[in-house]
């Protein structure tokens, strides 16, 4: 707030808003964890002070299992306390033009008079294909088919646990325009790592220019791959047409050919 | 005709024909070769084991002297036999030679007899161990079906074993330790307690042997035997059997079309490294897992029912060809149909009931959804419970725990514990159910489970018509194309001398415990 009231603009006024339950304002919340205690009277009391701690009025325990020797479940409902103000917010939405795939294809055709190569990967250690799948195989993913489908992208899906110097490689020989990378393992955050990795190998080959690069998984969204250095990401349950019309926005971007007439 | 779903007899006797003649042809084309970590298992079975100053392991040193001395192809129990027969005090030390030797000792003519102390002292102690779990078993009630199987996979074999035996305690039945994920691709297997996989905790001996003593200390508490699972595929696919028959474990994932088609290794290598593995998991008293609910998971769980069925029938005959007894044998398959499905938890009843009747003594191992689950835990948690519903209606054998947080991370230990206690008070309450049921002999289950057994039966045809390796390299499965000389690990594929040696094979060759029946 006072930066808008320095700044001198109109100030918007605060909208603070806070949990809901079954009326404005009440703060309802449910909390689940796990104390590394054994069950007893003082662990639940540890339960509703760890809960007091994080702003919770009002703590009151529903569930204390002990589910191993040492340990035990929490479920608690309270009141949050604390409150957060809307109009300070300032996020960048997932870029998210609304095409269908017949749309997106005359589109390409209209603005390139060629195929788009994207190609689709998970990195390095990462083994798991089902993100990929769902954004590249024809079947596509809730009934919204997957890139290899539409006409006006050469989708080329190389699989799991390909090493970034083999993405580099691709993209140089076969001239990408844009790489989909899904991170699906994230134990130890390691696909940050691997994220990274390629950004620094596409920009030391020189071909970070050339490329829109998308980052796709469970813990991805948005901001996130911005922070990495990515054109895009996208989170869970994200359809392969959502990608398409990004792709297709944001190559002609870079290519600085006709936007939607 | 018999059972809830009348399936038509004659229809399972032509599936189970066609399987047959599959695995007759794998067998013409695998015989004539060995691989590089065959003979490396070979070496651990006569007790060759540890690491040099650079951690790679000895068999790998033994056998990389050998490859390159030409002299892998009579086998590598020749020249450890050999070895020892001019003076090498044991395995090891026979080892050593060998690669101080670059591969290259003269082969001794009494090399068998030198070695056979040495076979014999592994093939006792697979056999001892096999005891020492009928044993264990036995001293406990019967147990409540199907078996609760856990997974852990923290990266830390000592987070692991707190992670495990909280859920044995809990009422898990099973623990698998899942390995780091690109474990499947290396040609070695790592050595010594690991504390850092990503996505799983590496499979190595010591490994197994900590959570193996692990969950034995448990057993007086809890008065049940838990049983441990881990991987053997991949590359080292028979070095882990070796591994786990050495330190009692009790089910493994055995499954070459799995490599092939999900990690792109070269199929000759790994259907050669299954057959041995295979005779391991025998003699061993292993219990098998085969990999097909990944069909389900990577395309429409719909349309690939009858692929999942056709590999059933194919593994199922490999297994057997391999000394697998039918109690050892647990065909995969998996609850991945959308929920959103129409009549989808019909289907799935279908199909589970058919694998259950067309495999009624198999242990079937059944999987929970992961294609469909959203990050929406309480709809996961919900899915999960039509899965363990399914599991107890269609009378399953092991039933692979669903975690509500699954594709969020790896299991928190209360997400495992919700799993158990979900299972567990699905299982009693619905305990008889499966006696209670009978299906409309004109009605949607009944008519889908003979739609999935007749395009089983299509695409056996197929395979059965081009032979397995042909059918790999046609994409038949999963729309993947993996032809014979591709992949990963085919430089490790061997032609084989024609006085080739491997005294195991021919141990339990000759004792072909439930083969061609």
């Amino acid at each position: 707030m006072e930066r808008d009231a320095r700044r001198g603009a109109h100030v918007t006024s605060p909208r603070t808003v806070r949990p809901y339950g079954d009326k404005k304002n009440d703060g309802a919340v449910q909390l689940s964890f796990t104390l590394p205690v054994a069950k007893s009277a003082a662990a639940v009391e540890a339960a509703k002070r760890y809960v007091s701690k994080m702003g919770v009025r009002e703590p009151y325990v529903t569930l204390a299992e002990a589910i191993a020797p040492e340990f035990t479940y929490f479920v608690v409902y309270g009141r949050a306390t604390h409150d957060v103000d809307l109009s300070a917010i300032a996020v960048e939405e997932t870029p998210s033009a609304t095409l269908d795939r017949e749309a997106i294809d005359a589109e390409i055709a209209r603005r390139f008079g060629r195929r788009l190569i994207v190609l689709g990967c998970a990195l390095e250690s990462d083994a798991h294909t089902v993100g990929l799948d769902a954004i590249f195989n024809m079947k596509g993913f809730a009934g919204d088919y997957g890139l290899e489908r539409y006409h006006g992208f050469d989708a080329r899906n190389l699989g799991a646990q390909v090493p970034t110097a083999e993405v580099a490689r691709q993209v140089r020989v076969a001239g990408a325009d844009a790489v989909l990378v899904s991170a699906t393992v994230t134990q130890n955050e390691i696909h940050i790592r691997h994220m990274t990795d390629l950004v620094d190998m596409l920009e030391a080959e020189r071909l970070r220019d050339r490329v829109v690069l998308v980052a796709g998984g469970a813990r991805v969204d948005h901001a996130l791959a911005k922070e990495l250095g990515y054109d895009a990401g996208f989170g869970p349950g994200t359809k392969p047409s959502r990608v398409a019309a990004f792709l297709l926005e944001e190559i002609s971007r870079r290519h600085g050919v006709g936007a939607l007439a | 005709m018999s059972g809830k779903l009348d399936l038509p007899a004659a229809e399972i006797e032509r599936c189970r024909a066609l399987a047959r003649t599959v695995a007759e042809g794998v067998r013409a084309e695998t015989e004539q070769y060995t691989t590089v970590s065959t003979e490396r298992t070979v070496l651990r079975l006569l007790g060759v084991d540890g690491v040099d100053a650079d951690e790679v392991p000895i068999p790998n040193r033994v056998v990389d002297a050998l490859q390159k001395a030409g002299r892998l192809s009579r086998g590598a129990a020749v020249w450890i036999g050999s070895a020892m027969a001019i003076g090498a005090a044991d395995p090891s030390d026979a080892a050593r030679r060998l690669i101080e030797a670059g591969g290259s000792v003269p082969e001794h003519p009494r090399w068998r007899e030198a070695i056979a102390p040495h076979v014999e002292r592994g093939l006792t102690r697979i056999l001892a161990n096999r005891a020492e779990r009928e044993r264990r078993v036995a001293a406990h009630p019967a147990e409540e079906l199907p078996l609760l199987y856990a997974i852990v996979a923290t990266g830390n074999i000592h987070e692991d074993v707190i992670q495990a035996t909280a859920a044995a305690r809990a009422g898990a039945q099973c623990i698998a330790v899942i390995r780091s994920t690109a474990q499947s691709l290396l040609d070695h297997v790592p050595y010594g307690a690991t504390t850092s996989g990503f996505g799983g905790t590496y499979a190595t001996q010591e490994n197994f042997r900590l959570m193996r003593a692990a969950l034995d200390a448990l057993e007086p508490e809890i008065g049940r035997y838990v049983r441990l699972v881990n991987y053997c595929s991949g590359l080292c696919m028979p070095e882990i059997a070796a591994m786990g028959a050495f330190e009692r474990l009790d089910m493994m994932l055995n499954d070459a079309l799995y490599g092939i088609i999900f990690r792109d290794i070269n199929p000759l290598r790994t259907l050669i490294d299954q057959n041995f593995s295979r005779r391991i998991n025998a003699v061993a008293g292993v219990v098998i897992n085969t990999g097909e609910d990944n069909y389900l998971t990577t395309a429409d769980a719909v349309e690939q029912a009858p692929a999942v069925l056709a590999s059933q029938f194919i593994n199922e005959r490999l297994a057997k060809d391999a000394g697998l007894e039918t109690w050892q044998i647990g065909l995969g398959h998996a609850f991945e149909i959308d929920p959103e499905l129409e009549d989808g938890l019909l289907f799935e009843i279908a199909q589970a009931e058919a694998a259950r009747e067309i495999f009624p003594d198999a242990p079937l191992k059944y999987m929970p959804p992961t294609k469909h689950m959203t990050g929406n835990v309480f709809r996961g948690y919900q899915q999960n419970a039509l899965f363990v519903l399914t599991s107890v209606a269609t009378r399953q054998s092991i039933h692979l725990l669903g975690m509500l947080t699954e594709a969020l991370h790896t299991p928190f230990l209360h997400d495992r514990w919700l799993a158990i206690e979900q299972a567990k008070t699905i299982r009693t309450n619905a305990r008889h159910l499966a006696d209670e049921i009978a299906f409309r002999p004109d009605g949607r289950i009944v008519r889908r489970a003979r739609e999935v057994l007749s395009g089983a039966g299509q695409i056996l045809e197929r395979v059965a018509e081009r032979g397995l390796f042909g059918a790999l390299a046609d994409g038949v499965f999963a729309d993947t194309r993996r032809p014979r000389d591709r992949g990963r690990g085919f430089e490790g594929v061997v032609r084989r001398d024609a006085d080739y040696a491997n005294p195991f094979m021919e141990a339990w060759s000759a004792t072909p415990a439930g083969a061609r029946t």
